[in-house]
């Protein structure tokens, strides 16, 4: 059957059983949303700003392991775009963006709404593609689908000019593709994976060091299994908070910048290391040189070859899909007769329990001034820590990671590579389309929350009940934490003057706003926010908090790990 | 280190600008690039001269193994290779200068491949060390215009680099 390029657009989406596009119209795009109005088989959201449409995209596929899908029209639409592209790009997240380009007579022309699509979005894309003939569409769009799931995964373009969306062909959609130059591995290689498992049994100080892959993979029960058998500790980084559930005792927390004291030590001072879909990053292991001091055997196991002995030299590096790897270690592990050391691993937990002691997460919340922690941990308890969480970027993100303990995957939603303020309130969109009855609530700050502030009114039009926790303390809080600590209290640019009214805002959207001020109030106005009385309301939930709260432990940028700044040391 | 680092890649529009934006994006060295379809034209030979460290250039091998369109890499440099490169050579060619150049371009096994009444060009081809003592050897003042290819590779014997 001859189809135009715009139908063949619509039949490849239904093909890959996409549920929601998220897009922003506009000329090029046209004859696309034309056939994308004539059927029902997907719904199309529209966002407010094509950056938003990534995100929602983004985390749309996070929430829920489905890739993500956004649609946007040329030149000012790919530019808005690219911030959210990029995004996912840095945190390995399986989306597809459909781009409309000018008629292809008219590239290079300098045409009204051109850019450069391909060259623009090159550098944050795991591929791209222009689509010059509409007999290339379909098994291009099954590329794009293939490329962005497999392998270490990614966002995945395809540009795709006006004319090309006109003209007719033979439709057939592709069941299958095989491309010549691209073949991710999945099975490690078994000699390592035994060395790794000896290498584990004899380990005297072990850590499992678990990252965004975990998630990404859905390798979290088989991780959870390892590291039970195994009885060792294990820390999550921020990609992969969930991934070994947080509230579990061998669990360490979070690692890294604003890590807990034991998991940083304990990484300093493990004598076998296993990165578990993690990529050695500086805001979790700092400095590379104070890190490769410590003499320690390190096991990495990631499906990128490209992240094994990138910033830290591995001892023993196997490639592979997480899941298989892990339950080939299992598998050894169960076959084998060696067991873990039970005398060094009780010392070892021994020294973690001290440096636990450390209560490196302590807070005062005392009778007037709301503590930003305190409205996580309560946000926490009156959730059940069941909750969807996404968040935006600052000292709100770090305290949503710190606090709010994690005991499944793919309930924490952040920006964690690229740290792109203004994700929160998108990224609680997406996930409440993947999630349709779940709880998901947004931490956010009064400056992200600005960035993507329009969204309130995707939220009105697509009815979504999200429950918008600001921490609002007057300050881009992050930025105010530094330059208190490195550079002389001098806070440029770091008060956030005339802002506005936000339950008055809230209301002009058509929701629901709450200001709330003093720390009795936080709880009583949290379990309202999520009662059955505001099921169907978006809640905009201002707190006002503490202006001098600063995000501890921390270690500073570019320092060794065991450099931690602790809140009571102050 | 120098490396000679060989790649075939999809011979598609933009394969070049994948490459070379991975290389100043990760700010890796490119000494010289060179690329060509092959005997196989959906298929492009890239030869690729670069500096770094053992660590940068495994990053560098893995950095291009990762992209989509590269079908593969090797490290020419790892094994007994030839590397070549072209030049082309314009000179000013009068009077008792033409008798000399014509001289030291038989010494190298060049040739002349374009004679005017004042001017040579001249064809050579040799490693890069080779092109630079050509050079070296003529009277400077005389040269009018140089163009180089860059090194393109190959690997010696039984080492093949085809799909």
């Amino acid at each position: 059957m001859q189809l135009t390029g715009a139908e063949i657009v619509i039949r490849c989406l239904q093909e890959e059983n996409v549920e929601y596009v998220f897009g922003y119209p506009g000329g090029s795009v046209l004859y696309i949303y034309d056939e994308l109005f004539k059927q029902d088989k997907f719904k199309h959201v529209l966002v407010r700003h094509e950056q938003a449409a990534v995100h929602a995209a983004d985390a749309y596929s996070r929430s829920s392991n489905k890739i993500g899908v956004c649609l946007v029209t040329s030149g000012p639409g790919v530019t808005n775009a690219v911030t959210g592209i990029a995004t996912a790009y840095m945190d390995s997240s399986p989306i597809v963006i459909i781009s409309g380009q000018v008629p292809t007579a008219y590239i290079g022309q300098d045409a009204f709404q051109e850019c450069d699509t391909v060259g623009i979005t090159r550098p944050c894309v795991k591929h791209n593609f222009l689509v010059k003939d509409v007999r290339d569409l379909a098994l291009t769009l099954k590329k794009a689908f293939y490329i962005a799931k497999t392998g270490r995964p990614g966002p995945v373009l395809v540009d795709i000019p006006k004319d090309v969306s006109n003209q007719k062909c033979e439709f057939e959609y592709p069941k299958t593709v095989t491309m010549r130059s691209y073949n991710p591995v999945v099975k490690g290689h078994s000699g390592q994976i035994k060395k790794a498992v000896q290498m584990l049994l004899a380990a005297k100080r072990p850590m499992i060091y678990a990252g965004g892959g975990v998630i990404l993979s859905d390798a979290a029960e088989r991780l959870v299994k390892l590291v039970r058998r195994l009885g060792y500790p294990v820390t999550n980084t921020l990609m992969g908070l969930g991934g070994y559930p947080g509230t579990d005792k061998q669990c360490l927390g979070m690692l890294g910048m604003h890590g807990t004291y034991e998991a940083n030590m304990a990484m300093q001072h493990c004598d076998v290391l296993v990165a578990v879909g993690a990529r050695f990053d500086d805001r979790v292991i700092g400095n590379t040189v104070d890190f490769a001091e410590v003499s320690r055997k390190i096991i990495h196991i990631d499906i990128d070859p490209a992240s094994i002995s990138k910033r830290v030299k591995v001892d023993v590096p196997i490639v592979g899909n997480l899941p298989d790897v892990l339950d080939e270690m299992q598998k050894i592990l169960e076959a084998s007769a060696g067991v873990p050391d039970a005398k060094a691993l009780a010392a070892w937990w021994k020294q973690i329990d001290e440096w636990r002691g450390k209560e490196s997460l302590k807070y005062k919340q005392g009778k007037d001034i709301i503590m930003p922690q305190y409205v996580i941990e309560k946000l926490y308890e009156v959730t059940g820590g069941d909750a969807f969480i996404t968040s935006d970027v600052g000292q709100h993100q770090m305290f949503a990671a710190q606090y709010y303990k994690f005991d499944k995957p793919r309930r924490w939603i952040n920006s964690g590579g690229l740290g792109t303020m203004g994700v929160g309130l998108p990224y609680a969109m997406g996930t409440r389309f993947a999630n349709p009855k779940a709880a998901v609530a947004c931490v956010t700050g009064e400056g992200s929350i600005q960035m993507c502030i329009q969204e309130l009114s995707t939220c009105k039009q697509f009815r979504l009940p999200i429950k918008i926790i600001n921490l609002n303390n007057g300050y881009l809080g992050m930025v105010r934490q530094w330059q208190q600590m490195f550079h002389g209290n001098r806070y440029a640019g770091s008060y956030v003057d005339a802002l506005p009214d936000f339950v008055k805002l809230a209301e002009a959207y058509g929701h629901v706003g709450m200001k709330i001020e003093r720390p009795a109030d936080v709880e009583p106005a949290l379990r309202e926010a999520f009662s059955t009385k505001h099921k169907n309301d978006l809640v905009f939930m201002d707190f006002l908090t503490d202006q001098t709260a600063n995000v501890y432990p921390m270690v500073a940028a570019g320092k060794g790990l065991s450099e931690m700044i602790l809140a009571e040391e102050l | 280190m120098r490396h000679i680092i060989s790649i075939l890649i999809e011979n598609e529009a933009g394969a070049l600008s994948r490459v070379s934006g991975l290389f100043s994006a990760r700010a890796y060295n490119i000494e010289s690039l060179t690329v060509a379809p092959t005997e196989d034209a959906s298929l492009s030979r890239m030869t690729i001269v670069s500096t770094g460290s053992d660590d940068v250039i495994e990053q560098i091998t893995k950095q291009l193994n990762k992209l989509i369109d590269v079908v593969k890499v090797v490290d020419l440099s790892e094994a007994a290779h030839i590397e070549r490169e072209l030049m082309l050579i314009k000179v000013r060619a009068a009077g008792k200068d033409r008798e000399e150049i014509k001289r030291i371009a038989d010494i190298f096994r060049g040739r002349i491949i374009d004679v005017t009444d004042s001017t040579y060009v001249i064809e050579l081809t040799g490693n890069g060390s080779k092109l630079d003592a050509f050079l070296d050897a003529i009277d400077r003042a005389l040269i009018l215009e140089t163009v180089r290819t860059g090194v393109s590779g190959i690997g010696r014997g039984d080492r093949i680099l085809k799909v």
